[in-house]
């Protein structure tokens, strides 16, 4: 196993609910409550979840823009929240974060080379002075932008184009570490597969470790060496990108891959759908116990006494941390993976999976067509691009 | 060459033509430059700006030149504009008396704008108890009504002998201590609406100084308000200064404005109305000219406008 270069423990971002004339505290939203997990070099965790689960608090609260209530964040061997001043600020030249609007995400008023070379202006001793226009056209010609370009302003840019502006910016110090927080969810499917396309050569060149956020579980299996399931402020599931698609454990993650569209006609009714009711619990409120038992399909009186530990349970294959009191296999998504790797690519020097290889010529990716585009008609979990070791068989067979 | 190297390089190829550089600024000017509005309020206040620097320019005539015998003369060939109750040249008069209009205009609108938009971003940027200090302190003096609050003033500071320069100051500064506060709450919603962006949060991210924060990502995407407001506002002071003047309590002779010149056209209203109207007609034309500007600028610098 790789070394850990961030190491989270028991995370826990409360903001406070205000009320009256006197402005007294209320309440607590609990966005984050007690997430635990690594982050090992070279590796990209993703993190997924709906829209309220705290994973965009859980990047702002890594990234120290927003002060945790409580739990700790080791850095590279440094408790990240007991630093400051000048401490702080050399920590933050190795983590780095990428947002998810590019058109927020950009000032305006800023030409791309006063945007991307900001890191180098705060952050003196990084780059010589009369070297920071050359390092500024080196980071557009990284991205794939023109280095010319560098006079330009943000609005003359179409959306892929300003999100590249944004990772040029947050891998202009060469961090360690990059958060990227849904950094493809606003833009076009084609733009996507590009964005996430220079992601991963970002990541085989440079070593970078992704803390990738998002919503979309294709993109996440796609990019993702491990998966994190968030909901409600709390990790329920947390494996590798097999053990969480192919052998979900909880039954949220359960429900989410049965609502992954698959648009092949053939397998259209036959597919097992777990729908489930109401919508999410405010998280100023949460359920007692287990905090999805209000939804979930298995719950019995022990959930909403207990809370489920998230600990190793089994998975039909070696097991993998899950929290649910009555946590099974249960096959969702009927993938077939076709390894598309060329055999010289695949595992890195430190056995993290450093970005996705290109198939063969010979053989186009499922669901990727001649130009590089995903095909949105093609199932989603078709066009991720499988493991060596992951047999081309049939699902069923396999498990 | 793989797939992915061909997607990319692709995309930088076929990249739809950016153009030259153009900054939201230069757009901006551009957009000012094709309004026909922004051309003939700038060219009013130019005009009004010189006679205010460079009043001989307009006329030889001593504004301080009384000729009884001719008092109260109608607009004549010698006389263009006739003359005064005491006889002096109305059009000299009217020259010169831009001076004090503008000098109040500018310079109070210069103090109020710098308070209130130092206060505004301070108390957006800062928040807490900060804001919460700052913002009480501009309630309560929001509520003091700004001539009301002049007019004490200025009777609290009486400026019988003062110098020239005194007695404007005595002015701007009036109005300025009251003026401030609309300028604090407009540029506090602006900064406020500017620092949710993900581009303040990417500079605190990369560990940037609240100064430098401040300096180029808060101020830069917050003061297009505060100058279209500032613009307008640059007209009503000068109204204002007139009132004050025209109260008997603002500038007063020997020093020579418009309000002073109404003041002193009142004792002819319906005998000399001449004497009201060319200082009138005055104020009135720049007042209209910076508000103008200042509506030109504001559809210049809004996008939501064009």
């Amino acid at each position: 196993m790789p070394e850990v270069i961030l190491r989270a423990t028991d995370l826990v971002k409360h903001y406070p609910i205000k009320a009256g004339v006197l402005r007294h505290t209320v309440g607590h939203v609990k966005a984050v409550d007690g997430v635990s997990f690594d982050l090992h070099k070279g590796e990209t965790l993703g993190i997924v979840g709906e829209s309220g689960c705290g994973k965009s608090t859980l990047g702002r609260v890594l990234m120290r823009l927003e002060e945790p209530t409580s739990g700790s964040v080791d850095f590279d061997g440094v408790d990240m929240f007991q630093q400051s001043g000048s401490a702080m600020r050399r920590l933050r030249r190795d983590i780095q974060i990428i947002f998810q609007d590019p058109y927020t995400s950009l000032n305006p008023r800023k030409t791309v080379g006063d945007i991307i070379g900001e890191p180098f202006e705060i952050h003196r001793e990084v780059v010589p002075k009369g070297g920071r226009k050359k390092a500024v056209q080196d980071l557009l010609d990284v991205v794939g932008l023109n280095p010319e370009h560098i006079n330009r302003y943000p609005h003359q840019f179409s959306g892929g184009q300003r999100q590249r502006i944004g990772i040029a910016r947050g891998i202009a110090l060469r961090p360690k570490v990059l958060i990227c927080d849904e950094p493809v969810s606003a833009l076009d499917v084609s733009v996507q597969a590009q964005v996430v396309n220079l992601l991963e050569r970002l990541q085989r060149e440079m070593g970078l470790a992704y803390l990738f956020i998002a919503h979309d579980l294709s993109v996440v299996r796609h990019i993702s060496d491990r998966v994190g399931v968030m909901y409600l402020g709390k990790m329920v599931e947390l494996g590798t990108e097999d053990e969480v698609y192919q052998r979900p454990t909880h039954p949220y993650t359960q429900a989410l891959l049965s609502a992954v569209p698959v648009p092949d006609p053939t397998l259209r009714g036959k597919r097992e759908q777990i729908v489930l009711s109401g919508d999410v619990p405010s998280p100023a409120n949460p359920p007692s116990g287990c905090r999805f038992h209000t939804r979930c399909f298995k719950a019995q009186d022990v959930c909403s006494v207990e809370e489920p530990e998230f600990v190793q349970r089994p998975d039909g294959a070696g097991g993998h941390r899950s929290a649910c009191h009555f946590a099974e296999v249960r096959q969702i998504v009927p993938t077939s993976d076709i390894p598309t790797r060329e055999p010289d690519e695949g595992r890195g020097s430190d056995g993290a999976r450093i970005g996705a290889g290109a198939p063969p010529e010979d053989v186009p990716a499922p669901g990727v067509d001649e130009r590089g585009v995903i095909d949105p008609t093609r199932p989603a979990a078709d066009y991720q691009i499988g493991h060596d070791d992951v047999a081309p068989e049939p699902r069923d067979r396999q498990s | 060459m793989t797939e992915q190297a061909i997607v990319e390089t692709a995309h930088s190829s076929d990249a739809n033509p950016v153009g030259e550089a153009r900054s939201l600024g230069a757009d901006a000017r551009r957009a000012l430059a094709r309004n026909p509005l922004f051309w003939i309020s700038a060219t009013m206040i130019f005009i009004f700006v010189l006679m205010a620097i460079w009043p001989s320019l307009f006329t030889n005539t001593d504004p301080t030149e009384a000729v009884l015998s001719q008092a109260r003369e109608r607009p004549n060939s010698e006389a263009w504009f006739g003359r005064d109750i005491q006889g002096y040249d109305i059009y000299a008069r009217v020259i010169y008396g831009a001076r004090a209009s503008i000098l109040v205009g500018v310079f109070t609108t210069l103090f109020t704008t710098t308070i209130g938009a130092a206060l505004g971003i301070t108390a957006a940027y800062f928040g807490g108890w900060t804001d919460s200090l700052i913002s009480r302190v501009t309630d309560i003096f929001f509520a003091i009504p700004l001539l009301l609050g002049a007019i004490l003033f200025m009777s609290a500071f009486p400026s019988s002998n003062d110098p020239y320069f005194v007695v404007v100051f005595k002015v701007v500064a009036a109005i300025s201590l009251l003026g401030w506060p609309a300028l604090t709450r407009l540029m506090r919603s602006s900064v406020m609406q500017v620092l949710p962006n993900d581009y303040v949060q990417a500079a605190r991210a990369l560990g940037a100084s609240p100064w430098r924060i401040i300096r180029s990502h808060v101020i830069p995407n917050s003061l297009g308000p505060i100058i279209v407001v500032a613009t307008i506002n640059l007209g009503a002071y000068i109204a204002l200064e007139a009132t004050l003047s025209f109260l008997g309590i603002g500038l007063q002779p020997p020093v020579i404005s418009w309000g002073v010149s109404i003041n002193d056209a009142i004792v002819g209203l319906r005998t000399t109305p001449h004497m009201l109207f060319f200082p009138s007609l005055f104020l009135s034309l720049t007042v209209l000219a910076f508000i103008m500007l200042g509506d030109a600028v504001r559809d210049a610098y809004d996008p939501k406008t064009r």
